[in-house]
This record gives structure tokens, C-alpha cells and sequence, in this order.
């Protein structure tokens, strides 16, 4: 064997992967050549060197507690259905369009029962408060006079809003029952329109846009914001009632 | 079977060789960071494709898969990648030191045979951790890194020559 090829299976020979009739030949040729068996030696030291085990990173603790929380996760995701898990590019369509049915359309059928009632608990109590003569339990166009009311009744407190300059007048406020707990009624007035303003703390954080409902003549609007729900009530013109909501919003400014 | 057991089952068997899988992408990427990220990404794609796994090394089913990963974002950050492009002419000065790695090993500096494996190409970092580090047989090698059985024992021929080599310079400019 010559030098030549000695070289290219010498890192067989180390490695034990050679036959043994190669091995001996390459055996064979180390004992006659210095330069071959330098070459052999600098390998091994080599070789020795990145086994001495510094040489190997171990992974960091927590690794192993977050794949393990991650696969857990897809494995909980993977769930049932048998077909979600191979050919998983091929479902991702089917998917995303089921999604978006459950998003968009379910809500759509779902909602008005549970709204469809609350709507009606709002109108209903808007005209009981017409006709008992118990529009307001604290009579009071100032706002500093309605808020502190509340105080002691309610576990929370109704932002209250001065709007008479801008033509709606605080006519006071009252304690209601709607959606299945007591709630602030803020009534105010425009020329001869009622308007109830019913408040009290959502579950929901973040802001809605005002929804205008029209029920047996009445205007409404409903929205939550700022941690409340709101819902207005009145006969007064839908494009009036939606500037007070405006008002009531903080989105148009107090002129 | 159950996906309940599934995730038992993976985790009984695939989850013990994390060490390797972790090992074999920090030396790849070359940082921890990023390491523990192609480890995590290659676990759930090990976990997708868990059905599939009928073989008897998890260890090499397992590393294939970090491979392949690491490889996909190697190609996505190539620039900071070296490749294999190094000139063979340095070859001249290895005949200056006599015997240059075993004077390093002897000298127990370790942290220059390191830096000198950081430095290789990819291609052959890859080979000399799957097979210095972690003993696979030149076959399961060229499995793992989906390279003839012949390409792996040259690869290793020329990363442990240029091991050698980036040693022997290391070492003259101690000197």
C-alpha cells in the first residue's frame, strides 16, 4: 500500500471501519512509514481530545421542561380526530374555513337569544319607568349629586356626564334590575324625550362600537366600554340618540 | 391508540436523547439561542411525524430531524455561515511542527481545539460531532447527514486534516 491511499483510509482505520484485510494492510504500512504514522497519531490525539467530554454541550435545564409542555399542548390539540394528524397541510384549509364558520356565523344565530332578551329587559324597563312615575329616585340635575347616590347601593360606581350644554338635561338617577342584577339608571332629558341610560360593570374588556337597536318605537344603543356595559333607551330620533351616545362616549367633544 | 399515549410514548422515548439533539444544534448554529430554538421547532416536527417512527434508533431518528432543521435555517442565515470553500494550500505548514495537535493536547488547552471546530465548515463540524461526539458508525452518519457512506469517511479525513491544520497555526502564533 502507498502513502496515497494509506492516507485516505486512515480515518477508517481509526474509526474501526475498515475490514480486517484492509486493516492489516494499513497496519502494515504504519510500522514502514514515519510520516503515515505521524499523520495517524495527530488524528487519534485529535480524536481523543474532543471525546475528553468538555467538549459536549448539555442542554439547558428548562429545555427540557418547555418541549415537553409543547408537545403536550399539540398532543392536546391533535385531540381526536385521527386525520389531523398526518396530512396536516392538506387540512389546513378545511380548517381555517370551519373556523371562520364558528367565528362569524355561529355567534350570528347564537347572540340574539341571549341578547334578543336582554334587548327586551331594556325596553321593558325604559317604559316601566315611564309609566310608574318613578322615573328617578334622586332628582337631581347635578352630576355631583347623582354619582355619590349611587354609593352604598351599587358595587360600583356609573360614570355620570353633565351634558346640559349640549341640550340633554340630567334629570337624576335610580337603581334598576337588568340582566340579572341591580344596575345605575341615569335619566336625562331632550324637550320632552326620556332618556334611560342603564350602566353597570362588563365582563368584556375592551371597547365595542355602539350597536343602534330599534324595539316597539324605541331607540337603543349598546356597547361596553371602559369597563361597563351601557345600554341607552328613548324615543328621541335615532340620529339624535346616537350624537348623546357619542356624547356619553367621550367621542365628540363637550362644545 | 389514544393521542393521550402518543405524547406518553414520545416523551418515554425521544425526550431522553434531548442532551444529543441539543448538542448536535448548538455546534451547528454555534449559539445557544438559537440552538434551543431548532431543538424546540425540531421536537414538535419529531412529534408531527411520530406516527412514522418504526425504527429502533430514536437517538438517529431524532437527530436527523434537528439536522434538517438547523440546516433549514442555516440556508435562511447563510451569511453567517462559512462553507466549504477553504484553499488546501496551507497544507505547507504542517510539516514545520512536527506532531502541532499532539503538542496542543499535551498542553491540555482544549478551549483552542474548540475554537478550531467552531471554525470548520459546516459540513464538516457536522460529521466530526456525529461521529467523535456522539459514536455513531460511519453508516448511521451518512444516514443522519444524507451523504454516501464514502463521503463520510473523507469528510472526516479532511475536517480532522483541517483541524490539524488550524491547530498548527493557533500554535505558531503562540510560539
Amino acid at each position: 500500500m502507498d502513502c496515497k491511499s494509506a492516507q485516505t483510509l486512515l480515518d477508517g482505520y481509526l474509526d474501526g471501519e475498515l475490514d480486517p484485510v484492509r486493516n492489516l494492510e494499513i497496519e502494515n504500512h504504519l510500522h514502514r512509514c514515519a510520516r503515515c504514522s505521524q499523520s495517524y497519531n495527530d488524528r487519534e490525539a485529535i480524536r481523543a481530545g474532543l471525546k475528553t467530554g468538555s467538549f459536549y454541550f448539555k442542554a439547558p435545564a428548562d429545555l427540557r421542561n418547555r418541549i415537553q409542555r409543547s408537545v403536550r399542548r399539540t398532543a392536546k390539540a391533535e385531540a381526536s380526530p385521527d386525520w389531523l394528524s398526518w396530512s396536516w397541510p392538506g387540512v389546513a384549509v378545511p380548517i381555517t374555513v370551519a373556523a371562520l364558520v364558528i367565528l362569524i356565523v355561529v355567534p350570528f344565530f347564537l347572540r340574539p337569544s341571549s341578547e334578543e332578551f336582554l334587548t327586551q329587559e331594556v325596553v321593558s324597563s325604559h317604559i316601566r319607568s315611564l309609566m310608574a312615575n318613578h322615573l328617578a329616585d334622586v332628582p337631581s340635575s347635578d352630576q355631583h349629586t347623582v354619582k355619590p347616590w349611587f354609593n352604598g347601593k351599587l358595587d360600583f360606581s356609573p360614570p355620570v356626564k353633565d351634558l346640559a350644554n349640549q341640550g340633554f338635561l340630567l334629570v337624576g338617577g335610580r337603581l334598576d334590575y337588568l340582566d340579572s342584577r341591580p344596575v345605575a339608571a341615569l335619566v336625562y332629558q331632550r324637550d320632552k324625550h326620556v332618556i334611560n341610560v342603564f350602566i353597570w360593570p362588563s365582563d368584556r374588556t375592551g371597547e365595542t362600537g355602539a350597536a343602534p337597536v330599534a324595539r316597539q318605537g324605541y331607540n337603543l344603543f349598546h356597547w361596553t366600554g371602559s369597563g361597563m356595559t351601557f345600554w341607552v333607551a328613548s324615543d328621541l330620533e335615532q340620529s339624535q340618540l346616537e350624537q348623546f351616545v357619542a356624547m356619553l362616549k367621550g367621542q365628540m367633544p363637550a362644545t | 391508540m389514544g393521542d393521550q399515549s402518543k405524547a406518553a410514548r414520545f416523551e418515554r422515548s425521544i425526550l431522553p436523547h434531548l442532551d444529543a439533539a441539543y448538542n448536535l444544534a448548538r455546534w451547528l448554529t454555534r449559539n445557544q439561542h438559537d440552538a434551543e430554538d431548532m431543538v424546540q421547532e425540531a421536537y414538535l416536527r419529531a412529534f408531527k411525524f411520530f406516527d412514522g417512527f418504526h425504527g429502533t434508533d430514536a437517538r438517529a431518528w431524532l437527530l436527523t430531524i434537528v439536522r434538517n432543521t438547523c440546516y433549514t435555517w442555516l440556508q435562511q442565515n447563510r451569511g453567517r455561515e462559512t462553507t466549504v470553500s477553504f484553499d488546501e494550500e496551507i497544507h505547507a505548514t504542517e510539516s514545520e511542527l512536527s506532531n502541532p495537535a499532539t503538542l496542543v493536547l499535551k498542553s491540555g488547552d482544549m478551549e483552542m481545539l474548540k475554537m478550531a471546530l467552531e471554525e470548520l465548515p459546516v459540513e464538516f463540524r457536522e460529521v466530526i460531532v456525529l461521529r467523535d461526539l456522539e459514536e455513531f458508525s460511519y453508516k448511521e452518519v451518512a444516514e443522519i447527514a444524507n451523504i454516501p457512506m464514502g463521503t463520510v469517511m473523507s469528510r472526516l479525513a479532511r475536517a480532522r486534516e483541517r483541524l490539524k491544520r488550524i491547530l498548527c497555526v493557533r500554535l505558531k502564533e503562540n510560539l
